[in-house]
């Protein structure tokens, strides 16, 4: 793929247009999987046929049981088209599209958008669109070096390939591993933010000599601050990785005072609205700004954001906060296309989870989740095992996991 | 047995709602019958455009007092299915004259707005992949076809050509060019194979017929044509994965078996014609060739009135226009107009006997209701 030309700024920038939103709720399972990247169809609990398109009701036995189950994604084209009209008008704008009717080695036949390289054999996925709804994609079996590329497949991913991206803390061991990993994922340019910019910090020249990577003086819990930023980037900002955060152990009692609670909450919080408020609007209207256009938000959070761990009691409260605001921002960012990706991590191998067991996500391999989310258009992640063991505790019983969580 | 063809003149836009165009049919059937709104006591109304009304709402709309109501919101095989409910209405005494009526509206955004909310599994499932319509799922039909039985774009090129040749005998087809096949070949791809000449154009209009006993046909000194043999079946060969069958290989014996006559038989007939490969379904599954021999068949015969299979005598949907759940009825008006000698210079010489059949609802990746009905002049 070819990095684009800049843009002459007098010409009128592409508005944002979304495809077709609506769905029924009971098609919205897609939507759920899709989220966390998993390819899941509806499956009869009491005679295990597998279903598509989605049903309130059993289509062999009329049993109203059914369950999204993990599929297999394997399948062959038993027909294709290129269509070259549309009554739509984010198609219209995108054509030719490439579409086929796939058989599903589980049961169904699916309609599936087709990746350029899709032939015969293909493993299907199911992603979010640009309207945040799930599609199915049907990709070439075997993965290939310039896969993302795509014409088609970038308009469901957020690949950082030729984009430009906020990283708003380089001073953490996280920062420092996202910026190593995202440079290596071929941006445009990633600005990377540091507060107090008269220390230096661990690492500072090795970032500073990236030759993608401009440092930009950024503290978000500074409004001023954050606007001045804002004013000078955010209407080229493709992508936002918002991974300040504090971080603070202990629960109430052992604490005494609000000072450590507010500090989190300052950069946890108030951060993300502050940041929020000055790059949101100039992002939205960059939603459909050609093949490098405004695309995502991507919120570090936790995975105590689901059910609060006591011992790290307000940090938990904090990006409670956080997720409660994300998921308005991602209402408010849907309408331009832009996706907020929200990640929740466990325990970070950091000096702030010293007393923590393993295991403990390394930073470099939490920065290649979040990369690699980007690149496949997940927009809820929960990287390493201990997220992962959390999720399943949530979604299974959640009043069972706050119990679990307090013991 | 059926009487009273009507068609409301197409439009390619109207600003009129479905009632207007419905009611037009419905004062049309009146007029060609002679009758006057109160002796029809029966009515099926079909229509896509309507909502939120339904048949019931447009009783009071027109007002009406039938003794026997029914909505048959089933696409192309509206009129089919129309034709059966009624003739057991009458068979039954429910009622004594039923009149059918089909039509729907088409303003400039009416037909976008049906496509995204045509279905539930639509809306989820085949809106959302290129808001194509059921271009893009005759597409894949098209495509699989072509591959597995060797059909080139010629041969659905011949059928368009033909059916443009009849509907320049049909004077109230919206289109009025002659089609060559130099020129359905060159047109513009709509999605591959499809191009221009393979899609339905959208459009207003609305079409009618009245069904009723032969005692009462008489009386009334309309002319008729005779209901012989009839079939109806809904989401068959559910497994299969393309869609390259429908319910008229699983009941076509029946129908010849009710009207005692074969295919070779038939002196015309008409199709569901949305998409060529539609009528090549139909043909095969309708036993006038084998399975995957449609092309074969294509390139053997001429489909004009004057050919060796008249096919879609009017010109079809594909060159009169499809006016929405009108289009189901179209060949049904026009196998009655043909066989009550009606058809004036597009007569089928002779015709006693005429197939129609009817193929409707993409809800997902197939047509679901197919129906057929065979129909013949009043001394059969």
């Amino acid at each position: 793929m070819e990095r684009q030309k800049r843009k002459n700024p007098v010409l009128r920038t592409r508005l944002p247009t979304l495809p077709p939103a609506a769905r029924s709720r009971v098609a919205l399972g897609l939507t759920a999987a899709a989220a966390l990247g998993r390819f899941e169809l509806q499956q009869c609990r009491d005679c295990g046929t597998v279903q598509y398109p989605p049903r309130e009701a059993c289509q062999k036995c009329l049993s109203t049981n059914l369950a999204w189950q993990k599929q297999s994604a394997e399948g062959e084209i038993l027909a294709e088209t290129t269509l070259e009209h549309s009554n739509d008008l984010f198609f219209r704008e995108r054509l030719p599209w490439r579409l086929g009717l796939v058989k599903l080695d589980c049961g169904p036949t699916v309609v599936a958008h087709l990746h350029a390289a899709a032939k015969q054999k293909v493993r299907v996925r199911a992603m979010l669109d640009r309207a945040g709804q799930a599609v199915i994609a049907a990709l070439p079996q075997q993965e290939t070096s310039d896969m993302a590329d795509d014409r088609q497949l970038r308009e469901f991913t957020c690949d950082p390939k030729h984009r430009k991206i906020l990283v708003t803390d380089g001073k953490t061991a996280l920062g420092q591993a996202l910026i190593k990993e995202l440079v290596s994922h071929q941006p445009e340019i990633v600005w990377v933010g540091h507060a107090e910019p008269w220390k230096k910090f661990a690492g500072f020249e090795e970032i500073r000599t990236l030759p993608q990577v401009t440092l930009v003086p950024l503290d978000v819990t500074d409004s001023k601050n954050v606007r001045e930023v804002a004013a000078e980037i955010a209407g080229k900002v493709d992508i936002v990785v918002n991974n300040a955060e504090v971080h603070r152990s202990f629960g109430i009692a052992n604490r005494p005072g609000v000072e450590s609670a507010r500090a989190e909450m300052d950069v946890n919080y108030f951060g993300l609205l502050r940041l929020a408020q000055e790059f949101g609007p100039a992002m939205r209207s960059r939603g459909a700004d050609g093949r490098s256009s405004a695309v995502a938000w991507v919120n570090l959070l936790s995975i105590y954001a689901l059910a609060n761990f006591p011992p790290h009691g307000t940090f938990s409260a904090s990006k409670a906060a956080a997720h409660s605001l994300a998921q308005c921002l991602r209402a408010e960012m849907r309408p331009a296309g832009v996706r907020v990706v929200n990640v929740f991590p466990g325990p970070i191998d950091d000096e702030w989870n010293q007393l923590l067991p393993p295991p403990k996500l390394a930073p470099a391999a939490l920065a290649r989740a979040i990369a690699g989310a980007l690149r496949d258009g997940i927009e809820d992640v929960y990287p390493g095992d201990v997220a992962q063991e959390w999720l399943a505790r949530w979604r299974d019983n959640p009043k069972a996991l706050e119990r679990e969580l307090s013991a | 047995m059926l009487a009273a063809p009507v068609t409301v003149p197409y439009v390619r836009y109207s600003i009129r709602s479905a009632h207007w165009w419905l009611a037009r049919a419905f004062s049309e059937v009146l007029k060609k019958s002679n009758l006057e709104k109160d002796a029809v006591d029966g009515l099926t109304v079909s229509s896509f455009t309507l909502a939120p009304d339904t048949a019931i709402g447009l009783t009071q709309h027109l007002g009406l007092s039938p003794r026997w109501l029914d909505h048959v919101p089933l696409g192309g095989a509206s009129a089919v299915v129309a034709l059966r409910r009624a003739a057991r209405a009458v068979q039954a005494g429910d009622a004594d004259i039923v009149a059918c009526i089909g039509g729907d509206t088409n303003h400039v955004d009416s037909f976008r707005l049906t496509l995204a909310n045509f279905s539930q599994f639509a809306r989820d499932a085949v809106y959302p992949y290129g808001a194509g319509g059921p271009n893009a799922s005759f597409a894949f039909l098209t495509a699989y076809y072509m591959r597995r039985h060797g059909a080139k774009r010629e041969d659905f090129g011949k059928l368009c050509v033909a059916q443009r040749a009849n509907a320049l005998k049909f004077p109230l087809a919206l289109f009025k060019k002659p089609l060559t096949l130099q020129e359905y070949l060159s047109a513009r791809p709509i999605a591959e194979p499809l191009h221009l000449f393979d899609c339905v154009m959208p459009c207003a209009g609305a079409e009618g017929f009245l069904v009723l006993s032969e005692s009462k046909a008489k009386s009334l000194k309309l002319p008729y044509a005779r209901l012989l043999g009839t079939i109806e079946r809904h989401n068959a060969f559910a497994a299969d994965p393309v869609q390259m069958r429908a319910g008229w290989a699983i009941d076509r014996d029946e129908l010849y078996r009710q009207a005692g006559a074969e295919p070779k038989d038939m002196d015309f007939v008409q199709t569901y014609d949305d998409y060529p490969v539609i009528t090549l379904m139909q043909l095969e599954d309708l036993g006038f060739c084998g399975k995957g021999e449609g092309p074969a068949f294509v390139r053997r015969h001429s489909f004009t009135h004057d050919g060796s299979f008249p096919l879609n005598t009017s010109g079809g949907q594909l060159s009169v226009g499809q006016a929405g759940a009108g289009g189901g009825f179209l060949g049904m008006v026009e196998a009655i107009r043909q066989l009550t000698g009606e058809a004036a210079g597009r007569q089928v010489k002779k015709a006693k006997l005429g197939l129609v059949s009817g193929f409707g609802m993409i809800n997902y990746d197939r047509g679901l209701g197919s129906g057929a009905a065979i129909l013949g002049t009043a001394k059969t």
